[in-house]
This record gives structure tokens, C-alpha cells and sequence, in this order.
């Protein structure tokens, strides 16, 4: 190089940069790894949806609540009905993770954002399929309006089938359940069954529900029946009475995405519905690994001496554990020794889901993945693709070849 | 090692930094207190383009004389690079995370020469 020439500069990365530059070392990654042959599935993306609440908003069923939508954000509708929760304008840090309070990038016209923004993200990780599910949706379940949470997830599974998954067979969808109003649950999985793209329904977990109760049995028993897998997403809840003693964000981040999950997991296996729906899938979204191994633990350490409390169990409720799906982010992998025991105790090469996160703050690439140092050859492809196509069944494109083993 | 020319020493500020893509390496460099660091742009937790993060004054906590809390507060005279990815932090002096001084930027030689600043890369 002539020595006069100074070589190519790269910018600050700021919350107006193109995902594709944000994610260019993890296009750098896979061309190193060779990603091109490896089949590679993201179980759970997210979407921003203030560019595109008010295109939601027009598929209000209810006339008046859909005009009354337009009263909001100044007449644009943008927020309108929306119950977001301190915290999640905490998750740059505070603008130090410029992607973190949200993706701001300009599109192209003529497409839908999410789309777009999936598909810059697609290309950089390598993905094959993504699995996504909208930000404004994780806090619907505490709506103080029990009625809203029905609306508004009927306008946005609506919107997602319509006018979202048409546009791209890679991008794939767990609708929402309206899981406070069990009839309403019922009615959604009754209504959106065998959409294309919709590869199952999912509970947000931040909520006051015990997922046992009665009212949902028929709900199980139809996603059971359908092959369709149940997805239980966390997210972070700062009214919690417990939550609410920590001041920090990362306190209340580290325990909150953990706390729900804890609770309908437990509920989930000492009320025996592993052994009622016993071919119904579940799936545990991104409240880490590290609490699995524990619950597992205190649970079977119990159930031996308070087995009369939970008659229906047949086997250890660690036994039925290792038999869900968990998704892998946010992996706390800083004690290797501890990551294995962990992938050992939920039997990961079958079970775990690779899961980004992107675009949330700490989210996870696929490296973090390819690059555990105690796993198979089958596993790590398990992980990173096959398990979920499994689940979900989601087609391998032809040039990966055949399926890893199970 | 090859010296390889990044850029002329008037263009990169107090405080600021230029990151380029040198024999297909992405360096950062820096200038704090007047000289000149160059690190690796590529962070040790997931490979992300930690030189491309805000340039910032790190953090303390400051208590008083009882150990009572006074608040987070930015630290005098410490100058931090966050990378953009997750928010690891690290000292634009040393390349040290500012919470685990183990994780560590990989430096690369800086130099200047009659107003022309070069970084060492391996051969
Ligand atoms: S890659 Fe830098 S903080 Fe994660």
C-alpha cells in the first residue's frame, strides 16, 4: 500500500447505523466458521413496533377501540394502548448500546420494516430461519385493561399473518396468546392454526396467572392435538414486590427474566401437566440456562419427601424437565465447567434452541454456540439448527444435507 | 511487524480516535492525555467492534465518610471505550475491562513520524 494512502475508516457505531454494520463481525464470524454449511435456526428474534404500531392499529376488530387507537401519540396512534413498564428504556445502558433502545435504521419503502430489519439480520448471522416476536407485546399480560391484552394480540397476530410473514418465508412467528382471558387463548390457537409461517403460540411470563389452572386445559389439549408447540417468554417486571427492592437495572434484569419462569415451570410440572398432555411441547424463552440445573435440583429434592402434594408425577420432576426445550440466551458462559454440567443436566444436544435475542442488548451470536468447546459435532448442529427444525418443523434446505442424528 | 500508515496525527483529537481496516485488521487508535493507543477492534466476550462504541468518562460509586452511598458518578480523569455489542467497558489507557482487568483489547504498536501516525502489524 502506498504509504500516503490511508486505508478504509470505520465509523462510531451510533443508534442510527444500518444492522448490517452493527452486525459485520458476525458476517466476519461465519465466513470464518463456514457458516454457509452450517444450517442455523434463531428461535427468538425480536421486532420493534413504533414504526409500525399504527398499521397494526387498523386491525382492531372492535370499531370503536380501533378509532379510539387513533386518538393517541398526537392523532398517529404510535403507543396507543401500549402498558410498556419502566425499564425497557434502560436497556442501552443508558446509550452506551446504541441498539439497545431499539433499532433505528431508515428501510427501504415498499416493505415492512421488521422485514427489512430481519432480513439485514438473516444475512449477517447466517440464519436460515428466524423466529420473532414483537417488543411491545412482552409486557401485554400485566395490561390493567384484562380486555385490552385480547385486542390488541388479535390486531397483532392479524397484522404478523397478513402483512408481515407473507413477504418472507425465512422469518416464522409463535403468535401471542391472550393467556388472561383462557376463552380468548382458546379462541386464538382455534383461529390461527395452519397459518402459513406460524410455527406455534406463546405465553408471555411476565403475569399473574397460574398456568395450571383449569380454564386452559382445553387450550393444551388443542396445541397438543396440533403438534404446536408452547413457548413461555419472560421478560423483566420492576413492580414486582420482590423486584421492586432493587435499584439497579442489572438486578432487577438478572433476577426478573428468571423469577417468572421459575414460577409456571414449577407449576407446570407438580401439577402433572407433563404427564396430562405428555405429547404437548414446551419451550422456555430467554430466561438463560443457569436457573434450569437449579429448579431441577429443588424440585426433585422436595418431591421425594412431599410426593402427596404432587400425586400425578410419575417420575422426577427433573425427568420431565430434561424432556422440554429451553431456548440458549442469554447463556452465562463465564464457568465453562459449570455451562457443561448445565448442558448435561437438560440434555442440550437434544433439547436447547440456539437463540439470538438480537436486537436486545445482550444478545447472543451463533458463535457463542459453534465455539463451546465441549460439544459434539451432532450437537452443535442440533443446537444451532436441527432441534428446532424438528420442533417446528421447518424445512432443511436441501444443500445442508441429511438431518443430525438425535 | 509492518508499519502501516492509518492517518496524519492532527486528525485525531484529544479524546477521539480513528478506526481503520489495516492489511484486512480493524485497529482502533486513540489519543488520551496526548499520546497515541491502538487497539485490536475486536472484543474479547463475543468479537464485536468494540473501537466503533462510545468514547465516555467511566463510573465510581462514591460513599461518605460512614460508607453511605453517594450516588454513581463519572470518575475524574478515566476515559473509557464501550463496545457497542453488549457494553463491555474498557480503559482507553490500558485496554483493561473497567469491572475484570483480565479481559483485556489486544494493543498493536503506535507510532509518529514527522506528523503521520503508523500501527504495528504482524506479518
Ligand atoms: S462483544 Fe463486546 S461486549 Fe459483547
Amino acid at each position: 500500500m502506498d504509504a500516503r494512502t490511508p486505508p478504509p475508516e470505520l465509523p462510531e457505531i451510533g443508534p442510527r447505523t444500518n444492522s448490517l454494520d452493527i452486525l459485520a463481525h458476525g458476517k466476519a464470524q461465519a465466513a470464518r466458521r463456514g457458516f454457509d454449511r452450517t444450517f442455523i435456526v434463531d428461535v427468538d428474534s425480536h421486532i420493534g413496533e413504533s414504526g409500525n404500531w399504527p398499521e397494526v392499529l387498523k386491525y382492531i376488530e372492535n370499531d370503536a377501540t380501533r378509532e379510539a387507537a387513533f386518538t393517541f401519540g398526537g392523532g398517529t396512534g404510535q403507543g396507543a394502548f401500549l402498558n410498556d413498564i419502566p425499564g425497557l428504556q434502560w436497556q442501552s445502558a443508558h446509550g452506551r448500546i446504541p441498539h439497545g433502545s431499539g433499532l433505528k435504521e431508515p428501510a427501504p419503502d415498499g416493505l415492512p420494516k421488521p422485514v427489512s430489519l430481519a432480513r439485514r439480520a438473516m444475512d449477517a448471522l447466517s440464519l436460515d430461519y428466524q423466529v420473532f416476536f414483537p417488543n411491545g407485546l412482552l409486557f401485554l399480560g400485566m395490561h390493567p385493561v384484562r380486555e385490552m391484552e385480547v385486542e390488541l394480540a388479535t390486531a397483532y397476530n392479524r397484522w404478523i399473518v397478513e402483512e408481515v410473514l407473507p413477504h418472507e418465508p425465512r422469518m416464522k412467528a409463535m403468535l401471542y396468546l391472550p393467556f388472561n382471558v383462557p376463552d380468548a387463548a382458546e379462541a386464538m390457537v382455534k383461529r390461527f392454526i395452519g397459518a402459513p409461517g406460524v410455527v406455534g403460540f406463546l405465553v408471555t411470563s411476565t403475569r399473574y396467572q397460574a398456568v395450571h389452572a383449569n380454564e386452559y386445559m382445553r387450550t393444551y389439549a388443542m396445541l397438543e392435538e396440533a403438534g404446536m408447540p408452547i413457548g413461555f417468554h419472560a421478560h423483566h417486571n420492576w413492580h414486582n414486590e420482590y423486584t421492586k427492592q432493587l435499584n439497579r437495572f442489572i438486578s432487577m434484569h438478572a433476577l426478573s427474566f428468571v423469577l417468572s419462569n421459575l414460577v409456571h415451570l414449577t407449576n407446570w410440572v407438580i401439577n402433572g401437566l407433563p404427564e396430562r398432555f405428555p405429547k404437548l411441547k414446551t419451550i422456555w424463552i430467554e430466561s438463560g440456562l443457569a436457573w434450569v440445573p437449579f429448579l431441577m435440583q429443588r424440585l426433585d429434592h422436595e418431591y421425594l419427601m412431599r410426593r402427596s402434594e404432587a400425586p400425578l408425577l410419575k417420575r422426577l420432576p427433573s425427568e420431565y424437565m430434561r424432556e422440554m426445550f429451553y431456548t440458549s440466551q442469554p447463556m452465562e458462559a463465564q464457568n465453562m465447567k459449570l455451562l457443561e454440567g448445565t448442558f448435561e443436566a437438560i440434555n442440550a444436544e437434544t433439547q436447547l434452541l440456539y437463540a439470538s435475542d438480537w436486537p436486545h442488548w445482550d444478545f447472543d451470536v451463533p458463535s457463542t454456540i459453534f465455539d463451546l468447546p465441549f460439544l459434539s459435532d451432532t450437537g452443535r448442529r442440533n443446537i444451532l439448527g436441527y432441534n428446532a427444525a424438528r420442533l417446528f418443523n421447518l424445512e432443511v434446505p436441501a444443500r445442508y444435507g441429511q438431518m443430525a442424528a438425535e | 511487524m509492518k508499519d502501516v500508515f492509518v492517518g496524519l496525527d492532527a486528525e485525531i483529537p484529544e479524546g477521539g480516535r480513528k478506526v481503520v481496516v489495516a492489511e484486512g485488521v480493524e485497529i482502533g487508535v486513540f489519543r488520551v492525555d496526548g499520546g497515541l493507543l491502538a487497539w485490536r477492534n475486536e472484543c474479547p466476550h463475543q468479537g464485536g467492534p468494540v473501537c466503533q462504541g462510545r468514547i465516555m468518562p467511566g463510573v465510581e460509586e462514591r460513599l461518605d465518610g460512614e460508607r453511605k452511598s453517594l450516588g454513581i458518578h463519572y470518575k475524574a480523569g478515566s476515559l473509557v471505550v464501550v463496545c457497542p455489542w453488549h457494553g463491555y467497558e474498557f480503559d482507553i489507557h490500558t485496554g483493561a475491562h473497567e469491572g475484570l482487568s483480565s479481559i483485556r483489547l489486544a494493543p498493536h504498536p503506535v507510532s509518529v513520524r514527522n506528523g503521520e501516525v503508523f500501527v504495528g502489524i504482524r506479518g
